[in-house]
């Protein structure tokens, strides 16, 4: 039986089909979760991917937020269920607070597009098990609201709990704080990150294949099971 | 009928690009004196009369704010 992973479809999502592909890679089944629909149809895992829901109206992610789909995934997510949010979706997991912090305008007024030396640190999480800390991996990154912030309380609970997942290297794209490019959740079934994995899957299409580990720690672990 | 005001701005501590970028075209139109600027944002409610100003506050502080990084007015005219 192969791991059903969920992918969620806002209007404006872009990057959800990468996503698609990216589990099937990794070995997974990708089942489309559209955003008006509550049900989550018996997925092993869900995936917010990355574009522009809604346009970035509001704020990015501010309404995608409040979809009927992302009632269940919140609920569900509390119970365990492991998320992963990229980028947009990052957004989308902070304004509904299953991570804390949020992303605002890039330091440098830019939209940088661009392969991104990244830092694993915590592997104790669904999507970063096969990984090794301290691990250093090219990731795409595409981003102009993507700057990490969040009060001094928080990121230091972070940084003590081991919750800092990803963090630039060779260079900070987008002025977030202590170049933290992702976080978990407390329990380490919800990752959010800026960068996309989804585009390294595969050499023809990416810098290479080192962003397929977040879809192999899900679904390996489940297969596992 | 009533028409509500919120006004929504990053807090102070946080980085606004956008009002940095405003600043700089200041300089270019030759206005000086002016030294910083910061961008945020005006809504205008048409609420009905029973919409209290729990409810604005609320509206305001989940949806029209994010509380993590911005701070809001409410103002009933």
């Amino acid at each position: 039986m192969p791991v059903r992973v969920g992918v969620v479809t806002f209007p404006g999502s872009l990057d959800d089909r990468d996503a698609a592909r990216a589990v099937r890679v990794a070995g997974g089944e990708a089942v489309s979760l559209w955003h008006a629909d509550p049900a989550l149809h018996d997925v092993d895992a869900v995936i917010l991917p990355g574009g522009f829901s809604y346009g970035d109206y509001l704020r990015c992610g501010a309404i995608a937020r409040f979809s009927p789909v992302m009632e269940s995934i919140v609920a569900a997510a509390r119970d365990g269920l492991p998320v992963l949010g990229i980028c947009n979706g990052f957004q989308v997991l902070c304004e509904a607070h299953l991570l804390p912090g949020a992303l605002i305008r890039n330091d440098s007024r830019k939209f940088v597009c661009r392969d991104q030396v990244l830092r694993v640190e915590s592997v104790d999480t669904r999507w970063t098990s096969t990984y090794r800390s301290g691990q250093e991996i090219v990731i795409p990154i595409k981003n102009g609201e993507g700057g990490y912030v969040a009060d001094k309380r928080t990121l230091d609970e972070l940084e003590r709990n081991g919750r800092v997942v990803v963090r630039y290297a060779a260079g900070n794209p987008n002025g977030s704080y202590r170049n933290i490019a992702g976080i978990s959740n407390e329990a380490g079934n919800v990752v959010g990150l800026m960068p996309h994995p989804e585009h390294a899957v595969e050499a023809l299409t990416g810098p290479g294949t080192d962003g397929l580990g977040f879809f192999l720690s899900l679904i390996g672990a489940e297969v596992a099971a | 009928m009533a028409r509500v005001v919120v006004d929504v701005v990053l807090k102070p501590e946080i980085l606004d690009p956008q009002g940095q970028a405003i600043v700089g075209a200041l300089g270019r139109l030759g206005i000086n004196g002016v030294t910083d600027v910061r961008q945020g944002k005006h809504f205008e409610l048409e609420v009905d009369d029973q919409v209290d100003d729990a409810t604005v506050a609320q509206l305001a502080d989940t949806l029209l704010a994010n509380p993590v990084i911005e701070n809001f007015t409410i103002r009933r005219s």
